[in-house]
């Protein structure tokens, strides 16, 4: 056991949605960890289950989900903690950040609202003064022009690079130990992406923010993470160093993802992809999950779950994992 | 956190709580108005009983002031009420229907005249305007009729003109009218048939409304004149034997159950067709 | 959205103009004799009477001519006079309008406060014993006849129970306080008597909650859809994720964003109310235009009848109207954008 617990760990996570009875696992037990001043990516399709795992770690999970596993923050245990307790961490120690800013942000609340919201909710006995001076601050942290004037303004006012500024400083808002950001370029114009990384590298760096960045874009990862967590239908297959990752990847499907990075430096006239479309919820192929869409699949792969097989670090969840993997890709 | 319960009943989704038990309330007022003499054990104008007497097993809602048996009437009144509304709606959907669709196909001065008078009628409170309509008319139930009409056809212009503009726009009638077909032929053979089902479900979830309508002209003295059993003059006569409730509780129950009846119809058919706001 | 407000104004008046030829066209087309209208039976018989009513209505000229005197008269604020109190029609409506507007306010209130709770709790609550409830509550609402739930309440409360006052607007011993507004409630402050203007909110529950219900149940099922659709946000999430308790979730973020098309519900819903306020005046003995008006369709008291009616068109117009002002002030992108 560790001396020091890591940041924030999740062990054998599990989410299940009901209908009629019957429940179908969304999540099919999740383990990662990260550290203090880590980033660690996840990457996956839509519907792998990334973000329903993430949200479900801080109890925010639909409505009607069933949620069992271990989360611990700092050593303390999140599963089944009073949703007092939690709501004290969340937006204090441990903050997210979405997919689509417009709509992540209240429409009908100026921007100043909703960061001073952020503040106060932390610091009931702040005075209104400060709360405002600190939503500023904020404003200016995340590189907004005029923050005195952007204050009063709203949501549809603001570009959407600026609108995901504002998402990330309301995060910040309260020095947070851990920041989740769920795809957090996806929605936006290519040409602010690289930006809105750069900012959120930049606070992750001064902040020593525990940073877990989810998305289903391998490329995005490359440059930023630390650790990579790779996810499909439910379940980590593959966790490495970045680099390691990308040099020895263990799993096809890793694999498969890094082919279909698009290379700007090769020409290539068609991007890879892989075949054939995730399992729908509740839908397993029998033995490993991934096999229908595996290019090098066995018999074995189509009857028998795969072990998570590790070198040093590194793992990754197949039968065939580290077994002439430079000749195989 | 929640979880949803392991066992369900399951029902076809066309067959929802409201919409059954709006059926069985309508029906049971329907078979009223057919049977109401063979349901009853007395007819609605005969003096039966002593005068007010309080619910007994002889009289279940009690007598009215002249003595006439309470639920006779209260039965005997959906003979009155019911044909009345569809009377109404039918008159103000064939007239409305056939404005709307004018206004709607024709377009230019003809939909702007019709129009401006279906928005004029719709500035007054409906209710105002059927009083004022009906009094100007004289007292009696055709009157009555006539101010509903006139106060209810807007409704069903709007909604059919709504209804051709849209249907209007199909492939299919551009199809017809680049053929060559008239004018008359492509409104009557592909833009009306496609236009009816909306405003009839409509004028149906609005029969209930017009039962209210009707029973409020009623009790103010403008409806129905007063042997006649109709619901809104009955509790009329029981709001004037205030300390008998009795014998406003029978018309009272009979009007809240049928248009109860009828809007769980809509909210069955409205669950039906948007499940998402369930 | 500004030009469509302005464009709304610019119609205003011949929207007016409309309800006015429309009552004029009522009038005249009565029975045939539109003298009718305008003398009662029994003055009939006086030919001085006749022959003034005659030159002050025109009646011996033509349709057009007569059209163009009665829109003279009325721009003068003259609807003729009333068979039963003698008196002008205008100054009777305007004697009587406080007393409506009073009532509709508070059913207005009470419509509101219920409605929007219902909606609010049914819609978190969704699919529970909860959300059934309120759909019922809505359902009863519109389909009870609010003279016989007035009735009714008016049996149970006040006779059997005796802890609400039965009809009027003040119990029938104390001294009304002057009026200045018309609005009891008001005056009584105004005269500095607690005791009365208690007495008088004391009067005014009973017919609120009567006129109110419908309305309420139109609210909270529209407040209920919203909060549904506004729920499922993504920034309810966000609001979450910042460590907002659920309250604050349902009310700040979520309940803010219906607030738009709930105001516009509660507006529109002044027809309803104008409606339902004749009815509920009746049982409730208020002195209000919907009494009178009752009084005068009953009594065949045509410059009354028609004079509230036109009344009541243009109040309803006008409560519109600022329904959509509202709407547009309200709604912070429309505003700006």
């Amino acid at each position: 056991m560790n001396a020091h617990p890591p940041l924030f760990e999740v062990r054998d996570l599990r989410v299940a949605f009901g209908r009629n009875g019957t429940f179908a696992e969304a999540v099919r037990g999740i383990s990662l960890h990260v550290d203090h001043g880590e980033v660690l990516g996840i990457v996956g399709e839509s519907g792998s289950g990334k973000s329903v795992g993430m949200l479900a770690a801080l109890g925010l999970q639909p409505e009607g989900a069933r949620v069992s596993g271990s989360v611990r923050f700092k050593g303390r245990e999140l599963v089944g903690l009073p949703r007092r307790d939690l709501r004290e961490l969340r937006g204090s120690r441990i903050a997210m950040i979405f997919q689509d800013p417009l709509s992540s942000l209240n429409p009908v609340m100026t921007i100043g609202a909703q960061i001073s919201e952020a503040v106060h909710l932390h610091n009931p006995d702040l005075s209104r003064r400060a709360v405002i001076d600190r939503a500023r601050d904020l404003l200016a942290l995340v590189a907004i022009p005029q923050p005195d004037r952007r204050l009063h303004q709203y949501p549809h006012e603001f570009s959407g690079g600026m609108r995901q500024r504002v998402m990330i400083a309301m995060a910040v808002a309260n020095d947070p130990d851990l920041l989740i950001a769920d795809e957090p370029t996806t929605a936006l114009d290519v040409t602010v992406q690289a930006q809105i990384m750069d900012v959120l590298a930049d606070l992750q760096a001064r902040l020593k923010l525990g940073l877990v960045l989810i998305t289903h874009d391998l490329g995005v990862l490359a440059g930023h993470a630390d650790r990579v967590a790779v996810v499909y239908a439910g379940e980590v297959v593959e966790q490495a160093g970045v680099d390691d990752l990308f040099a020895r990847p263990g799993h096809p499907y890793t694999r498969g993802l890094i082919a279909s990075i698009p290379d700007m430096t090769a020409q290539k006239d068609r991007l890879f992809s892989i075949e054939g479309t995730p399992p729908a919820l509740g839908r397993l192929p029998a033995g490993c999950a991934f096999n229908p869409r595996c290019v090098n699949a066995q018999e074995i792969c189509r009857h028998q779950a795969p072990p998570t097989l590790r070198r040093g670090d590194h793992s990754a969840a197949c039968h065939f994992a580290f077994a002439g993997t430079e000749s195989a890709a | 956190m929640t979880t949803i319960p392991a066992t369900r009943l399951t029902l076809p989704r066309w067959l929802n709580l409201p919409l059954v038990l709006g059926f069985f309330l309508v029906l049971f007022w329907l078979a009223a108005t057919i049977a109401a003499p063979w349901m009853t054990g007395h007819a609605p104008l005969d003096m039966v009983g002593r005068r007010l007497q309080p619910p007994s097993w002889d009289h279940l809602l009690g007598t009215d002031a002249l003595g006439r048996d309470v639920l006779s009437r209260t039965l005997h009144g959906a003979r009155h009420s019911i044909p009345i509304a569809v009377t109404v709606v039918a008159f103000a959907v064939t007239i409305g229907a056939c404005l709307g669709a004018l206004a709607g196909f024709v377009g230019g001065i003809v939909d702007t005249v019709i129009m401006r008078l279906v928005d004029v009628t719709l500035s007054f409170p409906p209710m105002l305007l059927a009083m004022a309509v009906a009094a100007s008319l004289g007292p009696g139930l055709e009157n009555a009729a006539i101010a509903m009409v006139a106060v209810w056809w807007p409704i069903y212009a709007r909604l059919m003109r709504a209804q051709v503009l849209e249907v209007r726009e199909r492939e299919h009638v551009e199809a017809a009218i680049a053929s060559g077909a008239t004018q008359t032929r492509v409104l009557t053979r592909h833009v009306l048939p496609l236009c009816w089902t909306p405003v009839l479900i409509s004028a149906t979830m609005d029969l209930g409304q017009v039962i209210l309508l009707a029973a409020s002209l009623s009790f103010i003295g403008l409806g129905a004149t007063p042997p006649t059993p109709e619901w809104g003059s009955m509790i009329a006569d029981g709001a004037s034997q205030f300390y008998s409730w009795w014998v406003a509780l029978g018309p009272g129950l009979a009007i809240l159950t049928i248009v109860l009846g009828f809007n769980f119809i809509g909210d069955g058919l409205h669950d039906y067709f948007d499940p998402r706001s369930k | 959205m500004i030009r469509y407000i302005l464009r709304r104004l610019i119609a205003m008046p011949f929207l007016v103009l409309g309800i006015v030829t429309l009552a004029f066209l009522l009038t005249s087309v009565t029975k045939g004799d539109p003298l009718t209208a305008i003398v009662s039976d029994r003055q009939m018989n006086n030919p001085e009477v006749v022959a003034a009513a005659k030159a002050r209505w025109g009646l011996d000229r033509s349709l057009p001519e007569r059209y163009a005197i009665y829109v003279g008269n009325l721009v003068q604020g003259d609807m003729g006079t009333s068979f039963i109190t003698r008196r002008p029609v205008a100054q009777d409506v305007m004697f009587r309008l406080p007393a409506t507007m009073e009532l509709v306010t508070a059913a207005m209130i009470v419509g509101a406060t219920i409605g929007i709770s219902l909606g609010v709790l049914a819609a978190y609550f969704r699919n529970t014993v909860i959300d059934h409830t309120a759909r019922l509550f809505a359902l009863f609402g519109s389909s009870i006849p609010v003279f016989w739930l007035g009735l009714a309440l008016l049996y149970v409360f006040s006779v059997q129970w005796g802890v609400l006052p039965g009809p009027g607007r003040l119990d029938a011993r104390a001294t009304p306080p002057t009026t200045i507004t018309g609005f009891m409630t008001i005056d009584t402050l105004l005269a500095g008597d607690i005791r009365l203007f208690l007495d008088a909110v004391w009067h005014l529950i009973l017919p609120a909650f009567v006129l109110g219900w419908a309305v309420a149940g139109t609210i909270s099922r529209l407040v209920r859809a919203n909060m549904l659709e506004i729920l499922s946000r993504d920034f309810i999430l966000t609001a979450r994720a910042k460590g907002a308790g659920e309250f604050r979730v349902v009310i700040r973020h979520a309940l803010r964003n219906t607030l738009v098309p709930t105001l516009t519900v509660i507006g529109y819903s002044f027809a309803y109310l104008l409606t339902g306020a004749v009815l509920t005046e009746t049982i409730f003995s208020w002195p209000g235009m919907g009494s009178y008006a009752v009084e005068a369709a009953r009594g065949l008291d045509f410059p009354a009848i028609i004079g509230v009616t036109i009344v009541g068109g243009i109040i309803f117009l006008v409560v519109n109207l600022l329904t959509d002002i509202a709407y547009v002030i309200a709604n912070p992108r429309v505003r700006l954008g």
